[in-house]
Order: C-alpha cells, then structure tokens, then sequence
C-alpha cells in the first residue's frame, strides 16, 4: 500500500538563491544590451515608477544543437498535401524529456522591473559631464542622515543597540570582578540595563554640495522629420530626460520645439506633439539663447544644449544657424547636436547635411555631434555625447 | 480548497493498486507526496528530486514555468514522478479529486515503466536515485563554500559542463572499455589478423597504439575527464553532470512509450473502476486533454497512447505488450510498430521550415509513410541531439572534433558558444570539423575567438 504524505517546504523557497543568481546574470546582460532594451517603443513614457514588465530573452543554455534545416513530423487536419506552405511557427517537435535540448526554443520569460531600476542600469557609471562647479550655484541638498559616532543622549529611535548591550555587559562584568575581589559570591538573577549603558547614534544630515544646471532640448518637429525620425528623437531626449531627473536632483529642463520658428514648450508636449512645416533651425537656437539671457545666467547655471534634428536645415538659414550655434557654444558647457539619419525613408538627401556644416565652420571645444541611424545607435549616441565634454 | 481527504485517496489508491495488479502491473513500492502549486514549480524545476545542486539554469527554468503558467501557455502539471526505488511521485494538492485519481492510475503506470523497461534496469539505479543526487548536490556545496575554490569558479565549470552535457554515451547499459583495455583488444585483434605461420603479411595498417582517443569517441565529458589539465574538484564537478545525464537518458530514450504506457493504464484502470458518473465525465475530458493531438506539433502521449492500444488490439498473446515495453525503446518502438494505418488516422506529416513558412514534404499515404516513421526515428530520443566526436589531439594540443554526418546541420550559433566552453576546459585551441551549408569547414575556437577554416573533405 502506497504511502500519502503531506509535504511541508517549512517555508523554504528552494529555488530562491538559483533564481537570485539567474536575475543576476540577467541584469548583467541587460547592462550589456541596454540598447536594445531602451530602443524598444514600448518603455518610452511610460511613468517611472511603474513596474513593467520587459520580455527578457533569458540566458542561452548552449548545446550543440540541430538547425532548422532538418524535415520534422508533426499532427496535422489530414487535409495536408505535399507541397502546401503553411505559414507561422510549427510547434517544434519535443525530442525528450525536455532534457534534451536539441531545440533552440522561445526562452523568452518575463522579469519584473521598475522603470526606476532599468534607468539604474542605464546611468551607474555615468556622470553628467564638465559639472564645473561654478562658484555662485551651489545647492546645498540633503540627501541622508549619515551615522556620525555615538552619543549618551539620544531619542529611542536611535538607540544603538549593540554598543548599548556591550556597556552593559561591561558593567556586568566589572561588578562581578569587583565581588570578586572582594571575597563575596555575586549572584543575581536579573542585571536589567540602567540608564548609564544606554547609546545612541549620532546622525548628522548628509550635505553634497550640488551644482544648479539647466539642460535645453531643442527638437525640429517639422514636416521632413518623419515619425520614425522623431521616435528616435524622442528616444533620445527620453534618456536625457530620465538621466538628469535620476542624476541631478536640482536641473531645470526647457523643452523648445521648432520648425520655422521655435517655441517653448512643456515635456508632455515636447515628446507627444508633432507638427509639420519648414526648418529654421537657428530660431531653436536664438531661443535657446533667449531663454538663458533671461533664466539662466551662465554666471551661475551650467548649461547643457542639445539638440535633435534630421539636418535638412533650409539652406539661407544655414550661416545664421552656424553663427547662433557658435554663440551657444559660448554660454554653454556643452552644446550637443544629434542628426537623425533615418534611411529607410530618405527621399532626397541634402549633399551637404548640417552635420557636415557643423563640422566644417564651428570650432569649438565643447560641441559634440553624433549621428543616429537607427535603435540601435541611441544608447551609443547618448554615451558620447555625455562623455567628450571632459576634454574642455 | 481540496474536495477529498487523504482517506479518499488512500481508498482510491487500494482500488488502483489492485487493479494494477490483476492487469499485470509489477511495480516499486510507491510513494506519494502530497505539495502544493509552488512547491510542484520547484519541484518541475529541479526534475522532481527532492535534493540537487545549486545552479541557475533551474531558477530559470522555475521562472520560465512560473511565466508559462500564469499566462496558461501550458496547463499546470498534475503529477511528477521520478524513477527510483520507492517509486516517488507529487501530486498538487489543488487538484480536484478525479485528477488526483487519474494522476494515481497514470503514476503506477511510469512505475511498472521504470522497474521494467530494460533501459531503467541496466542504465540507472533505482535504489539510489535521491541518495545520488544528494550527494551531488553535498558535494557541489562544500566546494562552493570551500574558501579556495567558491561561488563562481564552480560556476563557470558547471556552465561548460552543462553545454555538453548531452555529449556523453547514449547508449547506458553499454560497457565502455578504458583506454588500457580498448589498446588490448585492439592489439590483439590486430595480430589475430596476421597469419600465424610464414608467409606474407596480411595487408593491414598497424593501428597507433598512442593516439588518444584510440577510436573516435562520443563523451566528450569523459574525454576532458580523463585528458583535459584540471583539477580533482573540476573532475567531479564534470563527473556529477555526466552521471546525472546518463540517469536521465533513459527517460529521454523512451519518452513516448512511456507517457504512453501510463496513458494507456490510466484509462484502463479507471475505466474499471466504475466511477461515479460525474466523476467519470470528468475523468473523460482530462483524459481527452491528455491525450489528444496538438495540431502542428507532437505530443508524446497521444502518440505513444494510440501506439500502445493498437498494439494490445492486435495481439494475441497478453503478455506481448509487456514483453515490448520491457525491451524497446522509443527508436525501435517506432519503427517497429508505427505502421501505415496509424500514420494515416493520427494525420502524421512530415514538414520542412523554408524561411518563415512550413512545406509539407510528406503525408501519410503509400509509400510516404514509411520517410515519416523514419523522420520520427531520426528525431526521437537522444537521436535529437547532433553526435560529436573527439578524432584526435593534434599538433599544439589542438582538441579535434568532428560532428558525424547524417544530413542534419548545426545551429551555427549554439556550436560556436559551445565551442568556447569546450575550449574553456581543454585549455588550448578546439577545432570542429562540420558541414555548413553542404560544405565542409572548420570551426576553429582559440582562446574565446571563433573563426572559420575551410575544410577539403
């Protein structure tokens, strides 16, 4: 007669450190293929602190295995004839016990992430370039408390219990070396804390003196940025975005938008409107410059430019464009531009882009220009953009 | 919450159990035990055995499960048996009662299955099964916790041993020669060939007695076991996964009689006894889920089901089908019984993927069915997974490889990333002598570079 018993995990989570160690080396390969991760539509705009969850193409467990160049047998209507094309994916043929894995198989699975720590990925080893602390912009922000030592006094909160045990049993033990020496046999059966062996934790607030700083996006929202374009635009920024607020807790940001003439305008309708017309791209820039002569002196705000556009700039409007970036180099720690060279929907291509203008006539130490062709290029994009300013 | 107590299973299970054995069956002592849905992930995840070494590919394999489940990819499992002596098994305490009576029947099936089939008797040791893999996953502990290996260097052992995992002996209850004992059969069969007396001397190449291996050989684990520069905890490690495979082969070997042969004495037991109605309905429409066809793909028990009642109809002589089930296994199953009508009523075709799409290359008719048995033959049991054998160790300890040729190419990717866990052990350059694309190459791993040679023949 068989046996029944119940089983009782007493609570165990098995499989907990395995899955531990498996997430692990997840969240390794996704800061190796944070790219891809980011170039996906779907987390863009979404709230940070929502908890999304991203389909990780889980690690690979390599096996030699066989291609898909090998006839299989499968169930069928029996209306199958030779020759008819089925179309989408045959349910592979399971070899064994699911042991044997001579299938490459789906290991796709989802994992739970927060956009908050997916953006933690992102900018660990960033920082902001040129933080030149200039002298006038500190802020003073309190972040923490830090531990600071050990006091007498204290509020029960911070009652430092360890230290507050260890007095204790010093007293405890001084008075039992006193009897001692005293001849006399100590015996007591409670030895309850006094007042005197109580400790607690100094705390002082932890201060980090950081600098103010504005960072300007400027976008061409015009009628040759296609949406494709403006999604890696809008892909781009949104790193942008999302770094400064992880980063930096005191940054302004200023969003312009232009086509022919710029505008300021709010984050939602920076990243969520699109319009169409012409380029001028120096009026994003003469508002850029607009808006530090009236809110950000560079006197006391480091200033960060940006701008994203597929640099089909008309072409009277290319001089003053140059002239106008140039002064922004001036007022700025950097100025950053960011072509979209979208391919794929390239009808005509102006010989002369104004990437190649930028790099022709404006030499100045603290302009960066990238290009981005595809999903693929923004992280890159991104990371070199943040990165050159230290040669300044 | 359960609809049954432990003293309605028991009653179910006397009623089995004896009708287990009035139909024949002869099993271990059985042993159930009785979990709930997290604990049957874990228990999926680490194969059933109640005690294994720590490694991620189970916490993501549990991650995957948990994924499949809660999206209904697949339905949750009912039972787990594992093949050891007390038979033990899982059933989900959330199951309703007929499911766990279904599950009772079908788990005394896998018994008989696992103390008969010869594949179980000769490869594995029942006796020992959850004593091994404790003791695998004891040792694996203390060389993790041991200060001068730890965490990561068993890790990185265990994942190249795990991507060759399958890279072993097949056939298990097979005797492998040491390399001491092959050179003695070798040589004396090659002086048995030269005349004994005067007289010219047979034209026979003299074999070179040094060359390792000696003949091409297929465990690769065994191979860098035995010649590979590693250490003793290394060796183990190799060792652990290599006896945990051949454990598991058998498994893989008979896959489709097995879940068929429990199918088959599931429904037949519970036919006999006579359930309720209601519960008979219900056991119907489990039954029907089990085994039924899955349209673009294969499942085994509906295969081996269909295969195992046509077999009892039309035999003569009762004891024919035990007769089968102890001495086949899936390969020879198939091609000894699949025959044209079955090939025919299961709607069997045979595909063949062209880029996105599927050609249907074969139907069950004459004589097409017969390339679709010897498809399935091809892809059963360890039959799916590629034969690569180590030729020779060449000049610069270059480890030569050869994957043997039947038509069917490697994921180009995969080989390269187990290339380089090959090479990560052997300590020196591996080259792969393979076809690609009808070719010939070379895929050479140096260090963690893979580049391509090409290859004449």
């Amino acid at each position: 007669m068989a046996i029944f018993r119940d089983y009782d995990s007493g609570g165990r989570d098995r499989s907990a450190e395995d899955r531990r160690r498996h997430r692990q080396l997840v969240e390794d390969s996704i800061k190796k293929n944070i790219g891809n991760i980011i170039a996906e539509e779907s987390i863009i705009g979404k709230s940070r602190d929502k908890v999304i969850k991203i389909p990780i193409r889980g690690l690979k467990e390599y096996q030699f295995i066989y291609g898909e160049n090998r006839p299989g047998v499968v169930s069928g209507t029996g209306a199958e004839k030779r020759g008819d094309q089925i179309r989408g994916r045959q349910q592979s043929q399971d070899p064994g016990h699911g042991q044997a894995g001579s299938e490459e198989g789906e290991d796709y699975f989802e994992t739970d992430i927060t956009l908050e720590e997916l953006i933690q990925y992102l900018f660990e080893d960033l920082e902001l370039p040129n933080m030149e602390r200039k002298k006038f912009s500190y802020v003073e922000t309190e972040r923490s408390h830090k531990r600071w030592g050990i006091q007498r006094k204290g509020i029960p909160p911070r009652l430092a219990r360890k230290r507050s045990m260890q007095e204790k049993i010093k007293r405890q033990k001084s008075m039992e070396r006193a009897y001692r020496e005293l001849g006399q046999d100590w015996e007591q059966e409670r030895f309850p804390f006094r007042e005197e062996d109580l400790r607690y934790q100094r705390v002082k607030p932890d201060l980090r003196p950081q600098s103010n700083a504005v960072v300007i996006c400027m976008m061409d929202n015009s009628g040759s940025m296609y949406q494709s374009k403006k999604f890696l635009a809008r892909s781009f920024f949104f790193l942008l975005y999302q770094f400064v607020r992880y980063r930096y807790i005191n940054v302004e940001l200023v969003f312009i938008n232009h086509t022919t003439t710029a505008r300021e305008v709010n984050e939602e309708e920076f990243f969520h409107k699109g319009e169409s017309g012409g380029t001028f791209i120096s009026s994003a820039y003469a508002k850029a410059l607009e808006v530090i002569s009236e809110r950000y002196s560079p006197e006391v705000w480091n200033i960060y430019a940006f701008h994203c556009s597929d640099g089909d700039n008309w072409v009277q409007d290319i001089p003053k464009a140059i002239a106008l970036a140039g002064e922004l180099c001036s007022q700025c720690n950097l100025f950053g531009y960011g072509e979209i060279n979208e391919t794929s929907a390239q009808f005509y291509k102006p010989e002369k882009t104004m990437i190649d203008q930028f790099d022709d006539h404006l030499q100045a130490a603290n302009f960066m220009s990238v290009t981005i062709d595809n999903k693929d290029d923004i992280w890159p994009a991104f990371k070199k953009l943040l990165t050159i300013a230290d040669k300044e | 919450m359960a609809d049954y107590t432990i003293s309605d299973l028991e009653y179910y299970n006397r009623r089995i159990e004896e009708a287990a054995a009035e139909f024949g069956l002869d099993c271990y002592p059985q042993e159930f035990e009785i979990c709930n849905y997290e604990d049957m992930l874990s228990y999926e995840a680490y194969s059933g055995m109640p005690s294994r070494y720590p490694h991620w590919s189970f916490g993501k394999a549990w991650e995957r499960k948990k994924t499949y489940y809660r999206y209904n990819l697949v339905g949750l499992p009912y039972e787990m048996v594992i093949n050891s002596n007390p038979c033990l098994a899982y059933l989900m305490k959330e199951n309703s009662l007929l499911l766990q009576v279904l599950t009772i029947a079908h788990v005394y099936g896998h018994n008989d299955f696992f103390k008969n089939n010869r594949l179980f008797k000769d490869g594995t040791r029942a006796d020992y099964t959850t004593e091994m893999f404790k003791s695998h996953a004891n040792r694996l502990r203390e060389y993790i916790a041991d200060p001068s290996i730890g965490y990561n260097r068993v890790e990185r052992v265990l994942d190249a041993a795990h991507a060759l995992r399958f890279q072993v002996h097949r056939i298990t209850n097979e005797k492998h020669l040491p390399p001491d004992e092959l050179r003695k059969r070798m040589m004396a069969s090659y002086y048995n060939s030269q005349p004994a007396g005067p007289g010219p001397a047979a034209k026979k190449e003299v074999p070179d007695w040094n060359q390792i291996p000696l003949e091409p050989d297929e465990d690769i684990l065994l191979f860098l076991m035995r010649y590979a520069r590693l250490t003793d905890w290394e060796k183990d490690i190799i060792n652990i996964v290599r006896e945990e495979t051949r454990y598991f082969i058998p498994q893989i070997e008979t896959k489709i009689m097995n879940e068929g042969w429990a199918s088959f004495w599931h429904y037949r037991i519970l036919n006999h006894l006579q359930l309720p109605q209601e519960m008979h309905l219900e056991f119907i429409k489990r039954h029907n889920q089990v085994v039924c066809a899955h349209e673009g793909g294969l499942n085994p028990y509906h295969l081996g089901f269909e295969m195992w009642r046509k077999l009892e109809r039309e035999s003569n002589d009762r004891h024919r089908i035990f007769t089968i089930r102890e001495q086949e296994r899936d390969v020879s199953f198939i091609r000894r019984y699949l025959d044209e009508e079955l090939c025919r009523e299961l709607n069997l075709f045979q595909y063949r993927q062209t880029g996105t799409n599927y050609l249907v290359t074969e139907v069950s008719d004459q004589p097409g069915w017969k390339n679709i048995r010897d498809t399935l033959v091809a892809n059963a049991g360890m039959n799916g997974v590629p034969v690569i054998k180590v030729i020779d160790i060449g000049t610069g300890n270059v480890l030569d490889l050869a994957q043997e040729q039947d038509g069917r190419e490697l994921l180009l990717k995969y080989a390269h990333e187990t290339l380089k866990y090959i090479a990560s052990l052997w300590g020196h350059k591996v080259r792969l002598h393979l076809k690609v694309n009808g070719s010939y190459q070379n895929i050479v791993c140096d260090h963690q570079d893979i580049y391509v040679t090409n290859s004449p023949s």
